[in-house]
């Protein structure tokens, strides 16, 4: 039903195909975009199922796959590079047990890597959700983590 | 008209001829390998790249129209490079079994490799194998063969408008498949095997039943019966090297029986007896006026896209099966009555031009025997193959005839094979079920050639019949969608019946013919399908005489009890997500 409201707010044009999908990424409780959420956004726009698959497909700011709550996204650009992101890669994929890509098993975190955050001054540097987190060390990951385990 | 020169050689052609066509006339072959005759270049994969005096940079021979004046080169140790290159990495990802490979000898790939002396490649790229989809019942895809092209796509998106395929993720992890890795099996594919027609190498084929009929044909205790599709005799010549189009009944007849089976008959009986049971339909629903038009039936690609994108007009599709199915259930009850032999003795095999048929003999209605009706489907490449196999050269075939009670054909079966072909057959029969007397100037032109959507104007007895025919999926997308406007608007649409195949040019343009095929291709057949009709003592259905045999024997009359258990079938609302039914 949330479906019908989110389509509502956009005229039914291909151009519209992106900003659909975004909502409705947005408002899927796993963060994902699922064949239901593909099929609707077809239908209302008039093109094929396999054409929005394709679309989706293509942007890597869309997921096929469901994910976890919080979605960490660790920068991967050369200053974060040469300030230490890929150490910060290793912690956490060991941390969370899972690699770039993958949810921990209760679906609490997604791991994912990211271009350019413009947070370059604060290097390395990651998002989770909509929040920044800059001048990154091991110690300070593990705080911020366990701050949104307490969130639960 | 342009004036130019290609590597020096004066050149004259129609403005808009790209590069790539003004060179072939100029005799200058420039090599590529996504552009295709009949589909709109896309400039995928950048072999064709030529040079031209005063312009910057490399141009791509199939997508520029040849300009006034230009200087092209095509052949320069520069290009032969580029195209080398270019074609060693597509070879550092493509799966190049060769040898087993099912395009072994008919790869545009490989053929380009040879074309170009490529000997070795510099680079090995992913060794990861990805699964091949099996899935589907008809159509088998690895994606390991695939070089991204992109025909398989441009196919089903713009001449089919199914969108089974697309291009999905991006990069190096490009990969042609279904929405959501499902498999073609999965997915709205309506099987018409188009995408395999065009592919220029391995990554598209037909689900073989070579094996299965093979191990049929050699267990003694099996009866192994045999029918051929009408398109088919038009285009088995060419897997032996014949002219497209070239007339094959007679050999093709003496093969099949030289490769084993017990029984030679003919898809075109059946499709008589089709004309027979949709005429007597068609008759009828005139008279009452309810669910007109009344639309065709023969093409299990057309049912399936019927049943996905346009399952409202359920109601207006014919009951009568496809001649493959028709034949199917009275090999297993009439034939075996007729010759005492136990139904569940017998294998059916169908030879067609067609992918769909493949799933259409598997569908779980097609049992009316109380068997799988049809076992086997074989597609013309599939039996040149076997054929092949067998040691058998068709050129050296005599010419036979088939066997009796389930082989004799009058022309209107044989044009079944090209679009138009069934209309005009049950044209010629609905004016004598209607009036008793015969068609006058029995070529219905107006249905014929190659026209997407064709319609005409009949006159039974001062009732006028307006009747369309649509070939492709795209055009008979077009027509259905004035049909349910027409329908929704009106209450009543302006046709009276309407003829749809799901390839384009009917059969003779199906999934299953020889590789390499275009519509210059399937054109010739469908010529000869109509001179075959001209050179038959009858040619109209109704006139056959086993048909007629048949009725007095065993189903009484057209649209009888007998006839509606073992002839007619029914059709599903199917899911545009994954094609599978959703409801009854």
């Amino acid at each position: 039903m949330y479906r019908k409201q989110i389509l509502k707010k956009f005229n039914p044009a291909l151009d519209n195909i992106l900003y659909i999908l975004h909502d409705l990424q947005d408002n899927n409780p796993e963060h994902y975009l699922a064949k239901e959420d593909i099929r609707v956004c077809a239908d209302y726009l008039g093109v094929p199922y396999s054409y929005v698959h394709s679309v989706a497909s293509f942007y890597t700011m869309f997921s096929l796959k469901p994910r976890g709550r919080y979605i960490i996204r660790l920068c991967d650009s050369p200053p974060c590079h040469l300030m230490g992101s890929q150490s910060l890669l290793d912690y956490l994929k060991k941390e969370l047990k899972v690699n770039v890509g993958e949810t921990t098993r209760d679906k609490v975190f997604t791991l994912e890597l990211t271009s350019c955050l413009g947070a370059c001054g604060v290097a390395p540097a990651m998002m989770i959700n909509e929040e920044m987190f800059g001048n990154l060390t091991p110690a300070a990951v593990d705080a911020i983590l366990e701050k949104r385990r307490k969130e639960l | 008209m342009i004036k130019a020169k290609i590597n020096n050689v004066d050149v004259g052609v129609p403005e808009g001829t790209t590069i790539l066509w003004a060179a072939r006339k100029a005799n200058f072959t420039i090599p590529t390998l996504c552009s295709h005759p009949d589909l709109v270049p896309g400039g995928q994969c950048g072999i064709c790249v030529v040079e031209i005096e005063g312009i910057p940079g490399l141009k791509r021979a199939c997508m520029t129209p040849l300009g006034e004046g230009w200087r092209v080169h095509t052949h320069t140790a520069r290009l032969l490079e580029i195209r080398r290159q270019l074609v060693e990495l597509i070879l550092s990802y493509h799966d190049t079994d060769c040898l087993t490979c099912i395009k072994n000898q008919n790869c545009e790939l490989q053929t380009l490799a040879a074309t170009l002396g490529i000997n070795t490649v510099e680079w090995r790229g992913f060794e990861e194998k990805l699964p091949i989809d099996r899935s589907s019942v008809s159509i088998v895809r690895d994606p390991n063969k695939c070089i991204l092209c992109g025909r398989c796509t441009q196919v089903c998106a713009n001449v089919q408008t199914v969108n089974a395929l697309a291009v999905n993720h991006r990069g190096s992890d490009t990969v042609i498949t279904a929405a959501f890795d499902a498999g073609l099996g999965n997915s709205v594919c309506i099987n018409c095997g188009q995408c395999v027609v065009h592919c220029p190498v391995g990554a598209l084929y037909e689900n073989s039943h070579i094996e299965r009929v093979w191990d049929a044909i050699h267990d003694p205790e099996k009866f192994v019966v045999v029918q051929e599709a009408p398109a088919v005799r038009v285009m088995l010549g060419e897997e032996f090297g014949m002219e497209p189009g070239t007339l094959v009944t007679g050999k093709m007849y003496a093969a099949l029986r030289r490769i084993g089976f017990d029984a030679v008959f003919d898809t075109n009986f059946s499709a008589d007896l089709t004309i027979i049971e949709e005429g007597t339909e068609l008759v009828s629903r005139l008279k009452t006026g309810k669910n007109l038009p009344l639309i065709t039936s023969c093409s299990p690609g057309w049912i399936k896209f019927m049943e996905t994108f346009f399952h409202d007009m359920i109601p207006h599709m014919s009951t009568a099966k496809s001649p493959q199915q028709m034949f199917g259930a009275l090999a297993k009850t009439y034939f075996a009555e007729q010759r005492d032999i136990a139904p569940e003795k017998i294998v059916s095999v169908s030879i067609m031009p067609c992918t769909a048929k493949k799933f259409e003999c598997q569908r779980p209605e097609m049992r009316a025997s109380g068997f799988q009706d049809v076992d086997f489907v074989l597609t013309t490449r599939e039996i040149g193959r076997m054929l092949r196999e067998a040691g058998i050269d068709l050129n050296e075939m005599p010419d036979e005839k088939a066997d009796n009670l389930l082989g004799e054909y009058t022309g209107a079966a044989t044009i079944f094979g090209t679009t138009g072909g069934v209309m005009e057959a049950a044209l010629r029969s609905a004016y004598f079920l209607v009036t008793g007397r015969e068609l006058e100037g029995i070529d219905i032109t107006p249905v014929r050639g190659l026209k997407g959507i064709k319609e005409a104007e009949v006159d039974i007895d001062g009732l006028k019949v307006k009747v369309a025919v649509a070939h492709s999926g795209s055009q008979a997308r077009k027509l259905m969608e004035k049909v349910e406007y027409q329908l929704r608007k009106e209450g009543k649409s302006e046709y009276d019946f309407i003829e749809v195949m799901a390839c384009p040019g009917g059969c003779v343009g199906g999934g299953g013919q020889s590789w390499g095929s275009n519509m210059a291709k399937r054109a010739r057949r469908g010529e000869s399908l109509y001179a075959e009709d001209r050179s038959l003592p009858y040619r109209r259905s109704h006139e056959n005489p086993s048909i007629k045999a048949l009725y007095e024997k065993f189903l009484g009359r057209p649209n009888s009890e007998r006839s509606h258990k073992l002839l007619h079938t029914r059709y599903y609302k199917r899911s545009t997500v994954d094609g599978n039914i959703i409801a009854e």
